[in-house]
C-alpha cells in the first residue's frame, strides 16, 4: 500500500510545491527571526548606547537613537583609549591567557594520550577521579593556594595566574581530549608501532595532529575563559602588582573609579570582548566536530 | 633589556619550548630503567605533569578547605561540624540553598530545552550557521559585560519619566507601570529574571553539541517513518527524541553544574540583595567579606557535594560507554 501512496504523495507535493514552500514554511521563519531578535536585542540595546553620550543614556532609552543618529559619537571610545592603562592591560591579558591556554592544553593533551594509548593498572578509575575533579568550585581552592603562592613568592606575577589557571582548566580539558583522542581509529596507532615508532613519535606525528578540532575547540573555551576571567586575576594579581593587571581588572576598576559611569563601561566592555570574538568566529568551524568528537556517532 | 620583550619571548617561545620539551626528556629519563620496566614507568611519566597540577590546584587545596570547615572563623581551633550546623539551621544561607535549587531546576530546563528547540528549528532553514552563531555570542562576552548589558534592559526610572531600560519602556508602552524587576523577589521573580540572563549565555552551548548530535541521526531513518505517514511530532516523539537522550544528558549535567557554582551574574547584577543569594556568592562573601573562613569553607563543601551524586550519574553513563568501547 505504501509504494503506491508514496508516488502519489510526491506528486502532489510537486503540484502544490511553489505554494507550499513559499508559504509552508512562513512560521518557521517568524520563529527562528524572532528567536534571533531576542537573542540580539540586549547587545543591540548597549551597543548603540556605548555610542551615545552620558547625558542621552541618563535621560532617554538607546531605540531613540535609530531615529536621531546625528546623536552617535565616539567620545566614550576615545575616553576610554585615552584613559590610562588600557593599552597595557590588553597586552597584559595576551599575556596571561596566551601561555594558559598553551600549558593545559599541552599537559592535558599528554595525559589524554597516556589514557588512550598506553594501558596500566588503574587507568579507568585514574580518569574517573580526574573528571570527578570538576566538581571542586573555584572558590573552594582559593584562600590554600594565595598561602601556597606566597611561600614561593608568586602572587601577583604572570606565573601565579598561568599555573592557576592550568590547574583550574585541566579536568574539562582531559575529559575532552581523552574523549576524541580515545575514537581514534586503533589500527593506525598499532601500525605505527609495528613500524618502529615509539610513542613520542606516535604522540608529535599522529595524535596532535589528528585531534587539532578537539584541540581548537578546547582553546576557544579556555581563551574565552581566561581573558573573561575576573576573580581568579584579582583574586592572584589583585593589588600587589597593578603594572600586571588584565584588562578585566583595569575595566572593573574604570566602572569602580567613575561610580555609576555605565556609558564608559558599555564602551569598555565592547572593546574587551572585541579579541574572543574575532577569536571565536575564526575557530568556530572547529568548535562542533572538536567538542562533539566521536562521541555523538551512536 | 625591555622586561616587556623578555616576557614576550618567554610567552611565545618558552613555554612551548619547555612542554615538548618534557615529553622528548621522558624517553631519555626511560633509559635509565631497564627494558622491561620501561612500559611500567612511561604511562606516570606521561601524566605527571597533569598529576601534579590536579594535585596542587584542586586536591591538596579541597582538603584543606575541608580542614577549615571543621575549625573556628580565625582557623585556631577545632569546633566539630558547627560550621556545618549553623548552614543548616541559618536562614540567610538556607534561603540562598532553596534560590540555588530554583536554579538547578530552571536553568537546566530553560537552557537544555531551548537548546533542543532551536537545534531543531534552525536545523531547517538555510542560513542555520549564521543563526546559530548569533545564539552562541554570549558564551564569548565576560559575565561583567553580559551583566551590564542586562543591568540595561532591567533599568528603572519612576513613572512619568521616560524608561531608559528596554523591559520597563516595553511594559509602559502597552499601559503597565514600571516595575523595579531585580527588587520584586514576589514568587521569586528576580531570582528567575537572572535565571533567563544565565539561560541567553548558555543556550548557545546546548545548542551547539545538541545540534552536532542531531547532525549524526540517520536522515534515511527518518525519511522512511515520514513516507510511512508519521507525523513530524511522531517523528520527533519517537525516533529523535530517544537518539538524543545520551546526548542530553551530558548538555544537563553540564549546566546543572553550572547552575549549583552560579556566582557572577548575581554578584554583579544583585550582590545577593532582595533575596537573590546563591550558595556560591555566599561563600565568597563569607570568606572574602565576613572573614569567616571555617563557615565559607564548610559552604563551599556543602555545594561540591551537592555536585557529587550528578557526577555520579555520569560516571557510570562513562563507564557503560567504555564497556562497549
Amino acid at each position: 500500500m505504501t509504494t503506491l501512496a508514496a508516488p502519489a504523495r510526491t506528486g502532489a507535493d510537486k503540484a502544490g510545491g511553489g505554494w507550499r514552500r513559499r508559504f509552508g514554511r512562513l512560521p518557521l521563519h517568524f520563529v527562528v527571526i524572532l528567536l534571533l531578535v531576542i537573542w540580539l536585542i540586549p547587545t543591540i540595546g548597549l551597543f548603540i548606547n556605548s555610542f551615545r553620550p552620558s547625558a542621552d543614556v541618563q535621560a532617554s532609552g538607546w531605540w531613540t537613537a535609530i531615529f536621531q543618529p546625528s546623536q552617535l559619537t565616539l567620545s566614550n571610545y576615545t575616553y576610554v583609549l585615552d584613559s590610562a592603562g588600557i593599552w597595557p592591560a590588553f597586552i597584559n591579558s595576551l599575556f596571561i591567557t596566551i601561555p594558559a591556554t598553551v600549558i593545559p592544553i599541552f599537559v592535558a593533551a599528554f595525559a589524554a594520550y597516556a589514557f588512550s594509548w598506553m594501558s596500566f593498572p588503574g587507568r579507568n578509575i585514574l580518569f574517573v577521579a580526574v573528571v570527578g575533579l570538576l566538581v571542586v568550585p573555584l572558590q573552594t581552592t582559593f584562600i590554600p593556594i594565595l598561602q601556597l603562592f606566597g611561600v614561593f613568592h608568586l602572587n601577583g606575577q604572570f606565573l601565579a595566574l598561568w599555573l592557576a589557571h592550568t590547574g583550574y582548566g585541566l579536568p574539562f580539558a582531559i575529559y575532552l581530549l581523552r574523549n576524541f583522542m580515545g575514537s581514534l581509529p586503533r589500527e593506525v596507532f598499532e601500525s605505527a608501532s609495528i613500524d618502529g615508532a615509539n610513542h613520542v613519535t606516535s604522540f608529535l606525528r599522529l595524535a596532535l595532529p589528528m585531534t587539532v578540532p578537539a584541540i581548537a575547540a578546547l582553546a576557544i573555551f579556555q581563551f574565552l575563559f581566561v581573558w573573561n576571567d575576573l576573580l581568579v586575576a584579582l583574586i592572584y594579581l589583585g593589588a600587589a602588582n597593578p603594572q600586571n593587571a588584565p584588562l578585566t581588572i583595569v575595566v572593573a576598576n574604570l566602572v569602580s573609579s567613575l561610580g555609576s559611569g555605565w556609558w564608559y563601561l558599555a564602551a569598555a566592555a565592547f572593546l574587551s570582548t572585541a579579541l574572543p570574538l574575532v577569536v571565536f568566529l575564526s575557530l568556530q568551524r572547529y568548535f562542533v566536530r572538536g567538542i562533539v568528537g566521536g562521541s555523538v556517532k551512536g | 633589556m625591555d622586561p616587556r620583550l623578555t616576557t614576550a619571548v618567554i610567552v611565545v617561545v618558552g613555554v612551548p619550548a619547555v612542554l615538548v620539551g618534557y615529553i622528548l626528556a621522558t624517553e631519555q629519563v626511560l633509559r635509565l630503567f631497564p627494558q622491561r620496566a620501561q612500559p611500567r614507568i612511561r604511562p606516570w611519566l606521561w601524566l605527571l605533569p597533569a598529576l601534579a597540577f590536579l594535585f596542587v590546584f584542586l586536591i591538596y587545596p579541597t582538603i584543606g578547605t575541608f580542614v577549615r570547615s571543621l575549625q573556628n572563623e580565625a582557623g585556631t581551633q577545632f569546633i566539630g561540624l558547627d560550621n556545618y550546623a549553623w548552614f543548616f539551621g541559618n536562614n540567610g544561607t538556607l534561603a540562598a540553598l532553596k534560590n540555588s535549587l530554583i536554579w538547578v531546576v530552571l536553568l537546566t530546563a530553560l537552557a537544555v530545552g531551548l537548546g533542543l528547540l532551536i537545534a531543531i528549528l534552525f536545523d531547517r532553514v538555510r542560513y542555520e550557521s549564521f543563526a546559530k552563531t548569533i545564539i552562541f555570542l554570549p558564551l564569548a562576552i565576560s559575565a561583567t559585560a553580559a551583566s551590564v548589558i542586562w543591568l540595561f534592559m532591567f533599568a528603572y526610572q519612576p513613572p512619568g519619566t521616560p524608561q531608559t531600560g528596554t523591559l520597563n519602556a516595553a511594559v509602559t508602552s502597552v499601559g503597565v507601570a514600571p516595575q523595579p524587576w531585580l527588587t520584586l523577589s514576589g514568587l521569586s521573580l528576580n531570582t528567575i529574571l537572572l535565571i533567563l540572563v544565565t539561560t541567553w549565555i548558555w543556550t548557545g552551548f546546548c545548542m551547539v553539541i545538541i545540534s552536532a548530535a542531531l547532525k549524526g541521526i540517520n536522515g534515511e531513518l527518518l525519511e522512511a517513518a515520514r513516507v510511512d505517514g508519521a507525523t513530524e511530532w511522531q517523528v520527533f516523539k519517537g525516533i529523535i527524541f530517544p537518539l538524543l537522550l545520551p546526548t542530553l544528558a551530558v548538555v544537563s549535567t553540564t549546566i546543572i553544574i553550572t547552575a549549583l557554582k552560579a556566582f557572577d551574574i548575581v554578584y554583579v547584577m544583585t550582590n545577593g540583595n532582595f533575596d537573590t543569594q546563591v550558595i556560591a556568592n555566599s561563600m565568597y562573601q563569607e570568606m572574602f567579606n565576613f572573614g569567616s573562613f571555617g563557615r565559607g569553607s564548610a559552604i563551599a563543601i556543602v555545594l561540591m557535594i551537592a555536585i557529587v551524586p550528578v557526577m555520579a550519574v555520569n560516571i557510570r553513563r562513562f563507564q557503560a560507554q567504555e564497556a562497549i568501547r
